[in-house]
């Protein structure tokens, strides 16, 4: 299963964070720490894989964001590599041509897309359509729920 | 939300932390003023502030309020409430023990509401608190909601993945049961990301208990097969970049690793098939030039080379498979030559590809010295620990010695206990051994932990070929100007136990040792110290010639007053010691140390601590056996699944069909308390309400005549059986009805007592609201009976119940959202406002009763279609009550206003 999935800046701003076990909050600054700059640190074109403590550690970069995930020691990193890949997508899909700023500013549409893709660490819908109309739904039911709740009481 | 735009671009706008800090600090107290505050913050502000707080939560700061109304949040009626509340809730709460119950609470209400998007919130708030708290209230629930029949989609998705959670942080709360049967055979399911989700949820189950899970093998099997055969359309929208399904192949390959190869010869049969199959795949040219085919592809390439080295049985599969990952540590991708180093390590712990694996060896050194990439290299290293053997032992620790000097500081602790391992291991001469390890002193000291350099002690005292040679070597490398501390631990206890052998030679006769030891005490920390103190002792014993200068030193005030106490104690008793025992009794005191008792080497027993990747075959193996223990004891699980989960197909099918007879069949009978009214003396009698949701009783009724009812509707069509009921003695003569002004022949003439049955058909050529007549004329007794009723066809009657989700729900609430499709009507209740009553009526009414789909559990939700010879019409309704007024809201949308309207007065007359 995947243990925390971790979305930081080139400068080590951290702009989203998920973490699929609980973690101490004072342990969770420390991860975060180790792994911007373990992550920074990579020198381009090394290899998008790291071994950190027990776990594997599987990162890109995608403009200006670093995507970075831990991983349990059995799993498929290549495999990892194209969830990132597939979260971007949603996100793209979403914001259309997704940057840094949709992120900040919305996140918690980041979170609730994440949330459609992964659950407990593990990939729970691996298909395109189905999650991006799942999504969509969740956010057309929000603004019908809106007007749907919003006539006055009587 | 323009208040949380506006702040975060207020905060992404500070110059200087300071000023974000402020910031901050001013709108916490806002918030916490707003949340004081005597005023009720209406829900839309609660959320506004809430995830406020969840910004300034997540930029790193503390939040201690606001969990109060987050909890609030998720009890709310709004989605975006509810959603914004339990991500809050999955973000912040770990451990605050005292919200969990209401957290629960809320999580219950969500869990039964059977609305999908509900129910989904809550299964993922439960993953990810993940707490014990909410493992106990929820491992029964979770299960079964998993396998009933009529669970959607996406919620048994969301379902297996929380029970794994569960099944992770408390495995003692969720207890196998008649649930995994069923639950293995979800492998079947038609829906790929059921399969996928159920697949995880399998392997770690059975990784608990095999023994349950063992029918998963053959379904895996099954499935994988058809993944791998299928063509890369076939699988539509789980096809990524060209490679079918690879997110299920993996989990599918990785579930079958937690089995030994199927006893089953035929399924046996076809796995070996899917392995060649995806083995052969490596080798077509890629159908796409994007790195996510490739990646995707060689995932499933790379698991299933796992499953491979896991069976260990198939000889040419485990030998293609290293031709495989032989060709990859060429590949030009780095990520590529990576893995493959790090797959061959486990594949050189194989009998059967151990030599294959070997004829990469210069690949891997090469790897180890040119790779840029230190992650690269360190498993470079690992590789070559792992296929070390006698034969090549010298070359690999010559070259992982050589890689030393310059590694990187993050893996050398690492290199240098593998170093001392593989010396001992395959040291043919020990003298090699000695070197090697000295070596690593020179190198890398720093990173010679204590285990090492007591291993190295152990093994020279156990090996009397050794003594001497290790003696010359350390008084040597004791020479260079600046050594290592723990080549002064290592030189002085080698030399106190050994320094006779090489006292012979003048260059290193027992004084000149002596000084070249005490020449780095000072220089050293306290333990190193009291250890050549020891050395020391042991000299007056091997050389008695020495014993006025060490006794002299052992004097010096810096000893015998040293602040130390341990070295103090050591300088006096050692004084002592020499001064008053007689040459017998040092030589027994301070004799040779006696041989260590061979035991597993602290070094290994190290690494294995480190737990480094991939190279630590015994625990894997140690795993193998804990399963076949765990597997033997478990009983074999009764097997009735499939006879549980036919019983499930068909509830489900119950579930999804719609009645075919409307309200005929309902459980309670609501309708009969009505007192039929006696209407001899209007001209034209209404039917009475009542038939608006039903479709049998009787219609009219006097003194004379009883006018009986039964219909049945199915879409467009309806077929009433109308009975005439001659309620007196006497014959009714020339008996008519007719329907408008079409004339029905009937019998003219009705026997006292007896019944006449009359058929119509009716067909709904458009919608209607005016029902049609019924005229009846007869003599009794030599007057002429008049009697007209209105037949209770009405446009409901015409209605097909639609189920559907509450996403369906409401994209069709918002696509019917023109003012003129929408009629409400709010009045005033006539009947007492019981649930069940209302869902009766409901549902006679024609329409679909949505459980689940309004969040206020107390309203109802309905949809249908009303078929019309020519049109249908979507339908939704919906009917708020207010028990405290007696009232009613009920809202119709239809796609056709007149059919709103019509429905609209139809269905608020009956409650």
């Amino acid at each position: 299963m995947m243990h925390f999935l971790l979305l930081f800046s080139r400068q080590g701003k951290l702009r989203l964070q998920k973490w699929f076990t609980p973690v101490p909050e004072r342990e969770k600054k420390k991860i975060v720490r180790d792994m911007t700059t373990m992550v920074l640190g990579r020198k381009p074109r090394s290899c998008n894989f790291l071994h950190w403590k027990d776990l594997k550690i599987v990162y890109k970069k995608y403009a200006s964001l670093y995507f970075c995930c831990g991983l349990d020691a059995e799993e498929n990193e290549l495999l990892a590599l194209e969830v990132l890949h597939r979260y971007v997508e949603l996100l793209d899909k979403y914001f259309g041509n997704v940057c840094e700023l949709d992120i900040i500013f919305n996140f918690e549409k980041a979170y609730f897309i994440l949330d459609e893709f992964l659950l407990g660490g593990e990939v729970q819908e691996t298909s395109k359509q189905v999650l991006s109309r799942s999504i969509e739904a969740s956010d057309m039911l929000q603004e019908t729920m809106e007007e749907y709740m919003s006539k006055p009481a009587f | 939300m323009r208040g949380l735009a506006v702040f975060i671009s207020d905060i992404r706008n500070c110059k200087s932390k300071e000023a974000e800090i402020k910031r901050i600090n001013k709108e916490l107290a806002n918030i916490r003023s707003k949340f004081k505050g005597d005023k009720a913050l209406d829900g839309y502000s609660k959320k506004k502030y809430v995830c406020k707080l969840l910004f300034i939560f997540l930029l790193g700061h503390d939040i201690d309020f606001g969990h109060m109304e987050a909890v609030n949040l998720l009890s709310s009626n709004k989605y975006t409430e509810k959603q914004i509340g339990y991500l809050f809730i999955s973000v912040l709460v770990n451990s605050n023990s005292d919200l969990i119950s209401l957290i629960n609470n809320a999580i219950k209400n969500d869990l039964s509401s059977r609305n999908p998007t509900f129910m989904n919130l809550a299964l993922h708030c439960i993953a990810n608190v993940g707490s014990r708290e909410m493992a106990e209230a929820f491992a029964a629930e979770v299960p079964r909601i998993l396998v009933a029949g009529d669970t959607m989609d996406s919620v048994k998705q969301s379902a297996a993945l929380c029970l794994l959670r569960l099944n992770t942080t408390s495995p003692d709360l969720v207890p196998m049961g008649e649930w995994t049967a069923r639950v293995v055979h979800l492998l079947n399911d038609q829906h790929l990301g059921v399969v996928t989700a159920a697949t995880s949820l399998i392997t770690t189950l059975a990784q608990k208990s095999p023994e349950d899970f063992k029918t998963s093998v053959s379904l895996a099997v099954a499935r994988l097969s058809r993944i791998v055969s299928s063509a890369s359309t076939d699988l539509q929208d789980y096809t990524y970049y060209f490679v079918a399904a690879p997110w299920l192949s993996v989990k599918l390959l990785r579930l079958l690793q937690c089995y030994p190869p199927p006893e089953d010869g035929a399924i046996r049969g076809r796995l070996t098939e899917c392995l060649e199959t995806i083995l052969n795949k490596a080798q077509e040219p890629p159908k796409s030039k994007k790195v996510q085919h490739s990646n995707a592809k060689n995932a499933v390439l790379f698991e299933a080379i796992s499953l491979i080295i896991h069976h260990d049985s198939e000889p040419t599969l485990l030998v293609r498979a290293c031709n495989q990952l032989g060709q990859f540590l060429q590949h030009r991708e780095t990520n590529l030559r990576y893995l493959a180093l790090e797959s061959m390590c486990t594949l050189a712990s194989s009998e059967f590809s151990h030599e294959a694996v070997k004829t990469h060896i210069e690949t891997v050194i090469n790897a180890l010295k040119s790779e840029r990439d230190v992650s690269v290299r360190q498993r470079a290293v690992d590789l070559l620990y792992a296929m070390c053997d006698r034969s090549n032992a010298k070359q690999i620790v010559a070259e992982m010695l050589s890689y030393l000097e310059t590694a990187d500081y993050s893996i050398r602790e690492e290199i240098v206990l593998k170093v001392a391992i593989l010396a001992e291991k395959y040291a043919v001469d020990y003298t090699w051994y000695v070197d090697t390890i000295l070596n690593l002193i020179r190198f890398a000291g720093d990173y010679v932990s204590d285990e090492v350099w007591y291993r190295v002690i152990q093994i020279v005292i156990n090996r009397d070929e050794v003594q001497g040679y290790a003696a010359k070597t350390v008084f040597e490398a004791l020479q260079a100007p600046a050594c290592h501390e723990n080549l002064v631990k290592v030189g002085g206890y080698i030399l106190g136990e050994f320094g006779n052998l090489i006292a012979g030679d003048s260059r290193s006769s027992p004084l000149i040792q002596f000084d070249l030891l005490h020449s780095k005490f000072h220089l050293c920390s306290v333990p190193t110290r009291a250890l050549l103190l020891s050395a020391y002792i042991k000299f007056i014993n091997l050389f008695p010639e020495v014993k006025g200068t060490i006794q002299e030193v052992l004097r010096s005030d810096s000893q015998l007053r040293n602040a130390d106490v341990e070295l103090q104690q050591r300088a006096v008793e050692y004084l002592r010691l020499s001064c008053i025992a007689s040459t017998d009794i040092l030589a027994t005191v301070l004799e040779e140390m006696p041989p260590f008792p061979e035991r597993e080497s602290s070094i290994l027993a190290k690494l294995k601590k480190k737990k480094g990747p991939g190279n630590l075959h015994p625990d894997l193996d140690e795993n193998r056996k804990e399963r076949s223990v765990n597997g033997g004891t478990v009983a074999a699980s009764p097997t009735p699944s499939t006879d549980l989960l036919g019983l499930g197909s068909t509830i489900a099918t119950q579930n999804s069909a719609p009645p075919v007879s409307k309200g005929t069949s309902l459980l309670v009978d609501v309708f009969s308390e009505n007192i039929i009214p006696d209407m001899r003396c209007l001209p034209l009698a209404p039917f009475p309400s009542r038939f608006v949701c039903k479709n049998n009783g009787v219609l009219y009724e006097n003194q004379l005549l009883q006018i009986g009812l039964k219909s049945e509707f199915r879409q467009n069509l309806g077929r009433m059986y109308v009975f005439f009921g001659n309620k007196t003695s006497t014959q009714f003569m020339n008996f008519a009805a007719s329907v408008f002004i079409l004339c029905i022949p009937a019998d003219p003439t009705v026997d006292g007592g007896a019944q006449l049955q009359q058929i119509l058909n009716i067909e709904c050529v458009s919608d209607f609201v005016d029902a049609p007549v019924l005229n009846i004329q007869f003599r009794y007794g030599g007057t002429l009976q008049n009697i007209a009723v209105k037949l209770p066809i009405t446009l409901n009657k015409f209605f097909q119940p639609t189920e559907m989700t509450s996403q369906d729900f409401f994209q069709r609430w918002k696509q019917l959202g023109a003012p003129q499709q929408e009629v409400q009507k709010i009045f005033k209740a006539k009947n007492s406002m019981d649930t069940e009553v209302t869902k009766a009526k409901i549902m006679g009414f024609g329409a679909a009763l949505l459980d689940g789909v309004d969040p206020n559990p107390s309203n109802f939700v309905g949809a249908g279609v009303i078929h019309t010879k020519t049109t249908q019409v979507g339908c939704l309704l919906r009917l708020e009550p207010n028990t405290q007024a007696q009232m009613y809201r009920l809202t119709l949308r239809t796609s056709r206003d007149t059919v709103s309207q019509r429905l609209c007065d139809l269905l608020s007359e009956q409650f």
